[in-house]
């Protein structure tokens, strides 16, 4: 194992920064730490970098326990999230300092750097500073200056935060090749679960400080272990229902009550992906009108309204809308393929309970 | 000669034209004076002889060495009472602060006279120094004392926004490079504070050069000795011999321009990293 964190926590003060977390990351997986802003991702990644001391719990790096180990000794290579590059040295300068402090061979260092320089796509910027720098240049001497001296552990914070959308977009897929070609181990930290999704082979995420799930993109998104996890990774349509002569209704939705006893509510959560929209009226269960069709390129997202004033989301794919040939306004026929039974009055299930709680008919959500 | 991109605000032209208009009259028209004067009242060979006296040498060497030095002590001592203003929180933090700018505010006179007084043979200081041999009040060292004082808040002051921009992560960047507190400091720290450094050391040592109020209090004003060159201009004046005055005036002029204009060119190539 490479990293592992046994019920790590960390107080500033009076706030919890970090509460009893434990995850192992494999050598060579690329995780992704994931959560709201204030989750206490930056933290996490911190004290696994040795900037902050855990005030609980203990910290493994190759099995071997580093918590009194200095961030000197940790050879951990460490990208801020607001890059903090040496503004008085050039590119190539920057990404020679921790070679130089290692004492490497000046050949070495010119070699080690021109590599570098080359695989990130700064070839000719050596010597430049880095304010004659774009801010995904910057990003990514800051990330060959964290690999020049082949740290153990690549640990990057929120590394796509601060560029637009289209370079996001590129930086993702080149973070992922990276990863491939150079094979280090390496955590990121991000607020977007698109990004979470699309980039790590498994996701830790975060909330308040605790640890709400860890797993890979595809068991987040399909079995989350609980309704914060479910609502963080993708869109959830969540229904409060009552229950009545053995059925959970609102409006004119109804579920099977699940054992809940009349007179108490059921939650019920499904995915946008699987409400099933027909154009024919009689086909599907339920009215509804088209009240917003949001065009996401490939994918549609639309906004339904059900008689009752309910507004419910769905999302089906380009192909499928052409199909239907439905426009705004129209009046439709849906049916919800498949849902979750998030909690049930009485039962003290909050945010923080587990998915082995959960009653769960339906197969994933 | 091209300008450098001019603001897009408007008005470039107007507050140029004021900018250069307002620097002749208050700078280059009294320095453009003073220079005509050496042209039209002597030649240049009385000039050389009148600005070369032995006694006008000795305090070229004591005005501007004793500057020198205390420019070089503040740029350490002021570094570290910046960085201690700025990093540490501890009690008194603000009356240390504020006790900065004393030297700014305080009658040069009154500087002379207190530190005159602090270490002469009865004094504070003075009853300790000057049984050691250590002679400060109506000495070089005195000098030296004295132009230290009133330079420190230019390096503090100069100082003191840099270090507050500082970013931490900075330093965290270079820790987990492996680099201990020490080496941070050395390769990241005091480049980045270079520029403002020598800013600070140019006004303190240009401050220091033209000092004249607390330093004639406690230099003891010995010719050939312990006069400084605002003195002996004064002196000159005194005895009606303007000429004479005026030759001393320009090679301080010139002195001290040639060293501003070096230690500009200086700040421009320690801040090449800036844009
Ligand atoms: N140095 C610190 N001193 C005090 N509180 C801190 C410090 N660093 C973080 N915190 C607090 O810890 C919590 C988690 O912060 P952080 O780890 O930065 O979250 P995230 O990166 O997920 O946004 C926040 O409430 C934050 O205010
Ligand atoms: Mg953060």
């Amino acid at each position: 194992m490479s990293i592992e964190l046994r019920q790590v926590s960390k107080q500033f003060g009076d706030v919890r920064a970090v509460e009893d977390v434990s995850f192992t990351v494999q050598e060579g997986e690329l995780v992704a730490l994931l959560g709201p802003s204030g989750g206490g991702k930056t933290t996490v990644l911190r004290m696994i970098a040795g900037l902050e001391t855990p005030t609980g719990g203990d910290l493994f790096i190759r099995g071997q326990r580093v918590n009194d180990v200095s961030v000197q000794q940790r050879n951990i290579g460490f990208v801020f999230q607001g890059y903090a590059l040496f503004k008085t040295m050039t590119v190539h300068e920057n990404i020679a300092f921790g070679l130089k402090i290692k004492k490497w061979k000046r050949a070495d260092i010119a070699a080690r750097v021109q590599e570098l320089l080359k695989l990130f796509g700064l070839d000719g910027l050596g010597s430049r500073y880095p304010h004659q720098l774009s801010g995904g240049q910057r990003q990514r001497v800051a990330i060959a200056r964290a690999l020049a001296p082949k740290p153990s552990v690549l640990l990057l914070d929120e590394p796509f935060g601060a560029v637009d959308a289209k370079i996001r977009q590129e930086l993702r897929e080149w973070l992922v090749r990276l990863h491939h070609d150079l094979n280090v181990t390496t955590i990121f930290v991000t607020h977007d679960q698109e990004e979470a999704l699309e980039v790590s082979n498994r996701i830790v995420i975060f909330s308040r400080g605790r640890l709400e799930q860890i797993g890979t993109p595809r068991e987040v998104y399909e079995k989350p272990s609980n309704e914060f996890v479910a609502r963080f990774i993708g869109v959830l349509n969540v229904l409060e229902l009552k229950v009545q002569d053995g059925q959970s209704r609102l409006g004119e939705l109804s579920f099977p009550a699940h054992g809940v006893p009349e007179g108490n509510t059921l939650r019920i959560g499904f995915r946008p992906y699987a409400v099933q929209i027909s154009a024919n009226l009689g086909e599907y269960r339920y009215r509804g009108t088209l009240k917003h069709i949001f065009f996401l390129g490939v994918l549609l997202r639309l906004e339904l309204e059900t008689p009752s004033g309910l507004t419910l989301r769905a999302r089906i794919i380009k192909e499928e809308f052409n199909r239907l040939g439905i426009s705004e306004g129209d009046e439709i026929s849906f049916q919800i393929r498949e849902y979750r039974v998030l909690s049930r009055e009485g039962d003290a299930l909050t945010q923080e309970t587990s998915v082995a709680q959960l009653v769960s008919l339906a197969e994933g959500i | 000669m091209a300008f450098k991109k001019p603001s897009p605000l408007p008005g470039f032209g107007l507050s140029l034209g004021y900018t250069v208009f307002y620097l002749s009259l208050i700078v280059l028209i009294p320095l453009g004076a003073l220079f005509l004067r050496v042209v039209t009242h002597m030649g240049w060979v009385e000039f050389w002889k009148l600005a070369t006296t032995h006694r006008a040498l000795m305090s070229y060497r004591l005005t501007f060495g004793a500057s020198l030095v205390a420019a070089l002590v503040n740029s350490v001592f002021g570094t570290l009472l910046a960085w201690v203003l700025t990093r540490y929180q501890f009690p008194g933090r603000r009356l240390l602060d504020a006790l900065v700018d004393f030297p700014f505010a305080l009658p040069t006179a009154v500087a002379g006279l207190t530190l005159a007084d602090l270490f002469s043979k009865n004094g504070w200081l003075g009853r300790f120094l000057v049984p050691a041999g250590i002679h400060v009040a109506y000495a070089s060292l005195g000098i030296i004392v004295a132009l230290t004082f009133i330079g420190i808040p230019f390096i503090v002051r100069t100082l003191q926004p840099v270090l507050e921009n500082l970013e931490r992560e900075v330093e965290e960047a270079a820790a987990t490079l492996g680099a201990g507190r020490l080496r941070t400091f050395c390769s990241v720290i005091v480049p980045t504070l270079f520029p403002a450094l020598l800013t600070g050391f140019a006004l303190s040592f240009a401050r220091a050069i033209g000092e004249y109020g607390s330093v004639v209090f406690i230099a003891g004003n010995k010719p050939n000795e312990s006069e400084i060159t605002p003195l002996l201009i004064f002196l000159r004046l005194e005895e009606y011999d303007y000429t004479g005055a005026m030759a001393i005036a320009v090679v301080m002029l010139l002195f001290s321009f040639t060293l501003l204009i070096g230690i500009n060119l200086l700040e421009r190539w320690a801040s090449r990293f800036q844009n």
